[in-house]
């Protein structure tokens, strides 16, 4: 309100000492403005702000997203604290993306130092990197079921030429969640690489050749000089992916289903189970909700704890 | 963070010389890390390949081996047998339609935010960045029952509807606009010209870039979306490629031949798309965050 009177009160000057010129200025970029913004507005309000605001009541009901919820206060929230595949779904889910982010972080530092030279065959390396980027998350779990399957997949059939056991992999209760961190490392390790890849080159020549004569080794220079200057690169990319990790759904909708027993039930696919096929509505929003809270609290953590390492690191 | 990797400029560009002084040298060791690394990334599609082409006696051996021809039925299969011709229409209509819906809003909404000083535009733009912050998975549950009362569940339009304009686009839209010297439009705007044709006129031919990193933002996200498609939709004659794909896979269970000709020919076109405009491509994930 105070900006609308603040904006409004030298209008009136303007237009007495002014002829009508300024008042239709001023009333034209008020209407071109909102005229510009409000099918924006309103598709967003619409499917953005409204559905945040439904989902937070739908958590204090009991909604089979079809007749109309009943009112139950925090009975929801109460349940998850002693729903024991709740608890386990968020163990799968912290410990794959505490595998997940480190192998993806270090993987694509590695790889984007190797890719930023003049090697021979630069394009193709890149490309061969690259692509997993573009290939959908359905396309990777279908391709990875078929690389895994323990009768006829590839993968076992190297490891026979080798002399290894065939692996049981997606249907191995102890190989299932680390075969996912595995193919989806595949699927993500470009994105990594494409980010540093961008942030190494704009780290200036002139350091690393001062680092040189100074009797750095290429290899010293890289941990010494440019990791520390990649800092905010590897901050964005570690809650970026933190939070993708969180929200993991589609591979393993496609591959274990959760399973088997269980072993792959991440929190996602829990909150996709309880809404879809057992229609808790009310139940999955509070999972949704404690989802929400979890990547707003890790992100933030993530802020401080990353901006407050990369302030010391500038202090000898 | 994110606002500093959206300004303009080359992202991957040329290499710089990386080691100055050292031109002269052996083949570099990073062949020791690069070799099996390319080999690793590239198996799962080499072997997709080389499955599609394999009659289903081949793909049931173990340990497997190369195919002994070329079996090109498997790809007439998928069109036969499944409806994949429908699957990549579907595709191919919600895809362009909400491309060319973000193209337009995004870049109306993301000039007025960047140089129209209009009522509320301030607290209206922090609201649209606060759903930035929001998973998807929160808005999903009513997202379905507003798409419902709506009467789209099951129809293309649940598909459109909700992704006709995105946050993300109209912030980018608005970095590029507010990058642009303002004496460009002030010039226009002493002509007479208004609002709208300055944006159409003067404005939007200088924004080739930041739209082609929409379109390719906008178009990967939508081709490859799983999760919404699978909520709301049932029948498989409205089912996108993705989706279609999953459904495939619970069909034809273990004829992988058959599958991996699917598989294949569902990323064929963005394989083709990303080898004809790498350069942009990359730039365009690497100005954003999305997979």
């Amino acid at each position: 309100m105070a900006s609308t009177a603040a904006d409004t009160g030298p209008e009136p000057l303007a237009a007495r000492t002014r002829p009508s010129v300024l008042r239709r200025i001023w009333w034209s970029d008020h209407l071109a403005g909102w005229g510009f913004v409000s099918p924006s507005v309103l598709l967003i309000g619409l499917f953005g702000l409204v559905p945040v605001v439904w989902a937070f009541v739908l958590s204090f009901q009991h909604n089979d997203l079809t007749t109309g919820g009943t009112w139950v206060g925090m009975a929801n929230y109460r349940q998850l604290l002693q729903d024991p595949m709740f608890r386990h779904a968020v163990r799968n889910t912290l410990v794959y993306t505490l595998v997940f982010v480190p192998v993806c972080i270090f993987g694509s530092l590695l790889v984007a130092a190797a890719l930023n030279r003049r090697v021979r065959g630069i394009t193709f390396y890149r490309l061969a990197v690259f692509i997993p980027v573009v290939t959908s998350t359905v396309a990777t779990a279908i391709m990875f079921n078929w690389l895994l399957d323990p009768d006829y997949g590839m993968v076992n059939g190297v490891l026979a030429k080798i002399g290894i056991p065939a692996q049981g992999f997606f249907r191995d209760p102890h190989e299932a969640l680390m075969s996912i961190v595995a193919m989806t490392v595949w699927g993500w390790l470009g994105f990594g690489v494409i980010i540093y890849l961008a942030a190494l080159q704009s780290v200036p020549g002139e350091l690393l050749e001062a680092a040189a004569i100074d009797g750095c080794s290429r290899w010293r220079a890289f941990w010494r000089v440019e990791v520390p200057l990649l800092a905010p690169t590897t901050l964005f990319l570690v809650i970026w992916l933190t939070i993708n990790a969180l929200q993991l759904f589609d591979e393993i909708y496609v591959t274990t289903k959760g399973g088997p027993v269980g072993a792959t039930t991440v929190l996602v696919y829990y909150l996709y189970e309880q809404a879809f096929m057992f229609f808790h509505g009310g139940y999955a929003s509070a999972i949704a909700y404690v989802l929400f809270l979890a990547i707003l609290v890790v992100t933030v953590v993530q802020l401080t704890v990353g901006r407050r390492l990369s302030y010391q690191q500038r202090r000898p | 963070m994110t606002s500093s990797t959206m300004l303009p400029g080359p992202v991957v560009g040329p290499l710089p010389d990386a080691e100055p002084g050292s031109r002269h040298r052996r083949p570099s060791g990073w062949h020791l890390l690069l070799i099996p690394l390319s080999v690793v990334m590239m198996t799962p599609l080499i072997w997709m390949v080389i499955t599609a082409v394999s009659t289903l006696e081949e793909a049931r051996r173990f340990p497997p081996g190369l195919p002994t021809g070329i079996q090109w039925s498997n790809f007439v299969d998928v069109w036969t047998q499944s409806p994949f011709g429908l699957w990549l229409l579907n595709t191919v209509i919600v895809s362009s339609v909400v491309v060319v819906a973000n193209l337009v809003l995004c870049s109306l909404a993301g000039y007025a935010f960047a140089r129209i000083r209009f009522h509320g535009s301030g607290i209206v733009f922090v609201l649209l960045l606060a759903t930035l912050m929001v998973p998807f998975q929160v808005v999903m549950i009513p997202t379905l029952l507003i798409v419902k009362s709506f009467g789209l569940i099951d129809q293309l339009g649940a598909l459109i509807v909700p992704n006709l304009v995105a946050v993300f686009g109209i912030f980018m839209m608005r970095q590029f606009f507010m990058a642009l010297p303002p004496e460009l439009e002030e010039a226009a705007r002493m002509d007479g010209a208004s609002r709208l044709g300055v944006f159409t006129k003067v404005l939007l031919p200088l924004m080739g870039p930041p739209l082609a990193t929409l379109t390719i933002l906008t178009f990967l996200s939508i081709w490859n979306d799983f999760l919404w498609p699978l909520i709301v939709i049932q029948s498989p004659e409205h089912m996108t490629l993705q989706l279609g794909l999953a459904s495939l896979q619970g069909s034809h269970l273990t004829n992988w031949p058959f599958l991996m000709a699917a598989t294949l020919m569902s990323q064929l076109p963005l394989i083709v798309l990303f080898l004809l405009g790498q350069r942009l491509f990359v730039r365009s994930i690497a100005s954003s965050g999305i997979k």
